[in-house]
């Protein structure tokens, strides 16, 4: 017995050197197949997603502080890069840009210090809505300081500075690929860190039990503080990295928009474990950047999925995804798999059946011609015509009875597959 | 300056009346729930959205009764259904579930309607003045709209004293467990004040969507000064939400009418600032009206920082 969990720990030195080497390597390779600008970028808008999303997981997943101010401190970290760059430039401040970052993470953490100070003293409800109403009052301050903000017009920079770390001269996307993948695997590498520090572990029982914190000797509004200021630290690097990938910043970045997003992102990847956020910030960027040139309607897809999580699955993709290790270890996963497959038929007939019935609303509401032909598929058709409705209600109802059917073949195949683990477990 | 002070105080009044009709279902559905619905300004959108469909098929009457109750009926079914289902979760599932609900209704609202504002207009019996001083006009629809609030007011008032529902609401806000152990059926309770609430604020849209604006961002403007008032009055204190609405009401339209910034104040002492640039300049150029959308966020947040129970509370947010 005694000797089992000392392997368990080597097994895990082999197997976290076996993750971050892969991680490394994989994006490295990655622009290999997408070289294209357009993927790039998407890469790149990627990567800043999950910085941003893993620092939010810090206040909501591990310290149990919901915020609705996260941007702040990735807005007010792109301006201050932003400012440093424009410093750099002009011959002021002596910095590689590669280091960039690292300042709009410091201006993060200085503000993150401030306001976290302040508005930390409780978690909850009052917490959220202090974090709410610092949002509104810098997003509305944004226009009032011109100088700093920039006014309706933002702040722009020439990321083509003169001293760099590389022989990199940041004109191309895939230099900037390559900063913004840099900063991804120390931020995410520190960000695991602190999850195994005295620190992370402190977090997590003050957002368990904020009243026996104190018993063992440790101020909930302290370990709060620092939480939420390192929080603030990486929103800021990942605010530095969006001002040097866009060369602009604009008030908006600082707004109740971003904030929400953030918060949406990393509750859909899941905020119970720690790889969740990526989850959620590879999926909703993709969504964002591939749906939105196809579909008016992909916010509403957003906010759908959303409400699905919050009702159904509340630990997000991550849980979801998890949730399955006991069963694929035990080497029960067959049945659970197939029950899927069967329900997979009519989860799509009802998904078209909902597209259909709301692109051909949003095509009515929001064209520019209702009475032009649109196209779903490639199969042109007239909004105003009866069959699309009926097709498109008839699948949805359909599809609806039938996915309710599904889902008790689905629960009783986790019922088996459960079974089948337990007689396993006995039998070993 | 009269003048000025005069109609100020009467807008400033009217936008209260409308705060009130907003947060003061939310204080109720705060304080007796504990969840903060973020989509309550929402549903003022909905009323708005409603009323001026409603008016486009049976006239402006009709739909100052029609949406309210339609408002009733989702309010009680997002309870049911959707609170009901996320509150073994936690509180922070409900909150984010009211969170996402506001993102829903704001993109069907624009599937519905598009991104456009409607004509939703006030009706043409109302579209007169009802008093003239000093060469400006007081509507009659603005008094029309104060009718309605007082209204709105005394009957949930008569509702939350003289009934025994209002009795049991009135327990529940500050011992909801309790209440519960007395054998009342408290979910059935959060349903009606959940759905109540919810018209209530649907009757702000109907009678507010016309006179402001009816366009798909009124929740998001709106939203955010209902939690300030809400937060200022202090929780399951109706008394202090009413205060807190006419202080915003009067703070906000005070602000906007005043156009003087610090510089000013340094020239009125015979001093100029001698900044040429930068964030001190811009802070000496701010002018009084320009603060009017930080003010109460300002106010919001060093309320839960130094005084968290609000003007009137009874207990901490």
């Amino acid at each position: 017995m005694s000797n089992i969990p000392k392997k368990h720990v080597t097994n895990k030195w082999w197997a976290a050197l076996a993750v971050w080497g892969s991680a490394i390597l994989f994006l490295a390779l990655l622009p290999i197949p997408f070289r294209s600008g357009f993927m790039l970028s998407m890469l790149s808008e990627i990567g800043i997603m999950i910085i941003f999303a893993l620092s939010y997981n810090m206040l909501l997943g591990q310290g149990g502080l919901l915020s609705f101010g996260h941007a702040v401190y990735f807005g007010l970290g792109g301006f201050i890069t932003m400012h440093a760059l424009n410093f750099v430039n002009d011959g002021v401040l002596p910095l590689p840009l590669e280091a960039l970052p690292l300042v709009g993470g410091l201006g993060g953490l200085f503000f993150g210090i401030v306001f976290g100070y302040v508005s930390t003293r409780r978690a909850g409800t009052p917490f959220a809505l202090i974090s709410l109403g610092i949002g509104e009052l810098i997003a509305s301050s944004s226009l009032m300081l011109p100088s700093f903000f920039g006014g309706e017009e933002g702040i722009s920079g020439d990321r083509m500075a003169e001293i760099t770390l590389t022989p990199f001269g940041f004109g191309q996307q895939i230099e900037v690929y390559y900063l913004i993948a840099f900063w991804v695997l120390v931020s995410t590498g520190l960000m695991y860190l602190l999850t195994q520090t005295p620190l992370g572990r402190m977090a997590n029982a003050v957002r368990d039990n904020p009243e026996r914190t104190p018993f063992v000797g440790y101020n909930t509004h302290i370990v709060r503080t620092i939480q939420f200021s390192l929080a603030a630290f990486f929103a800021g690097i990942a605010g530095g990295l969006f001002a040097i990938n866009y060369e602009i910043v604009t008030a908006e970045v600082v707004g109740a928009i971003p904030s929400a997003n953030v918060l949406m992102m990393t509750y859909i990847g899941g905020t119970g474990f720690f790889f969740g956020p990526i989850l959620g910030a590879i999926l909703i960027t993709l969504m964002e950047l591939m749906l939105s040139n196809i579909t008016h309607a992909w916010v509403l897809y957003y906010g759908l999925m959303f409400i699905a999580m919050i009702l159904w699955a509340p630990g997000g993709l991550a849980s979801l995804i998890m949730m399955h290790k006991p069963l694929w270890q035990g080497r029960v996963i067959g049945g659970v798999l197939k029950a899927y497959a069967i329900m997979a038929a009519p989860v799509v007939i009802l998904f078209l059946g909902c597209m259909i019935l709301i692109e051909i609303n949003y095509h009515l509401s929001l064209s520019i011609k209702p009475e032009d032909p649109m196209h779903i598929f490639g199969i042109e058709f007239y909004a105003q015509s009866i069959w699309p409705w009926l097709v498109s209600i008839v699948l949805s109802i359909g599809g609806l009875i039938f996915f309710l059917k599904s889902r008790k073949i689905v629960s009783r195949a986790w019922k088996t597959a459960g079974n089948q683990l337990k007689q396993k477990d006995s039998g070993s | 300056m009269i003048e000025f002070i005069v109609f100020s105080l009467l807008n400033g009044l009217l936008y209260g009346m409308l705060l009130f009709m907003l947060s003061s279902g939310l204080t109720l559905i705060f304080s007796m729930m504990g969840v903060l619905n973020f989509a309550h300004a929402s549903f003022y959108m909905l009323g708005a959205y409603f009323a001026y469909q409603i008016s486009t098929w049976v006239g402006f009457w009709p739909a100052l009764i029609i949406a309210p109750l339609l408002l009733f009926i989702i309010g009680a079914v997002v309870e049911r259904f959707g609170l009901r289902t996320v509150h073994k979760y936690g509180h922070v599932a409900e909150l984010l579930f009211t969170v996402g609900l506001a993102f829903l209704i704001e993109e069907a609202v624009i599937l519905i309607w598009g991104r456009s504002a409607p004509d939703y207009r006030i009706p043409d019996l109302l579209d007169a003045p009802l008093f003239t001083l000093w060469a400006t006009n007081f509507s009659m629809y603005r008094g029309f709209m104060l009718l309605v609030a007082v209204c709105m007011f005394a009957a949930l008032y008569l509702v939350l004293t003289r009934t025994r529902i209002g009795l049991i609401i009135q327990a529940a806000l500050t011992h909801p467990e309790g209440v519960s152990a007395l054998g009342h059926n408290v979910p059935g309770v959060f349903m009606l004040v959940f759905g109540g609430g919810c018209a209530m604020a649907g009757l702000a849209g109907v009678i507010g969507g016309n006179y402001f604006i009816t366009d798909p961002g009124m929740a998001r403007m709106l939203g955010p000064i209902v939690f300030v008032v809400v937060v200022v009055g202090g929780m399951g204190s109706l008394t202090g939400a009413f205060v807190a609405s006419l202080l915003l009401g009067a703070i906000q339209t005070f602000a906007i009418g005043l156009e003087y910034s610090l510089s000013d104040l340094f020239r009125l002492l015979g001093m100029s600032p001698g900044f040429q640039g930068g964030i001190l300049k811009d802070l000496f150029r701010i002018q009084i009206a320009h603060t009017g959308p930080i003010l109460p966020y300002l106010i919001m947040v060093l309320m839960l920082i130094f005084r968290p129970k609000g003007l009137m509370g009874t207990r901490e947010t």
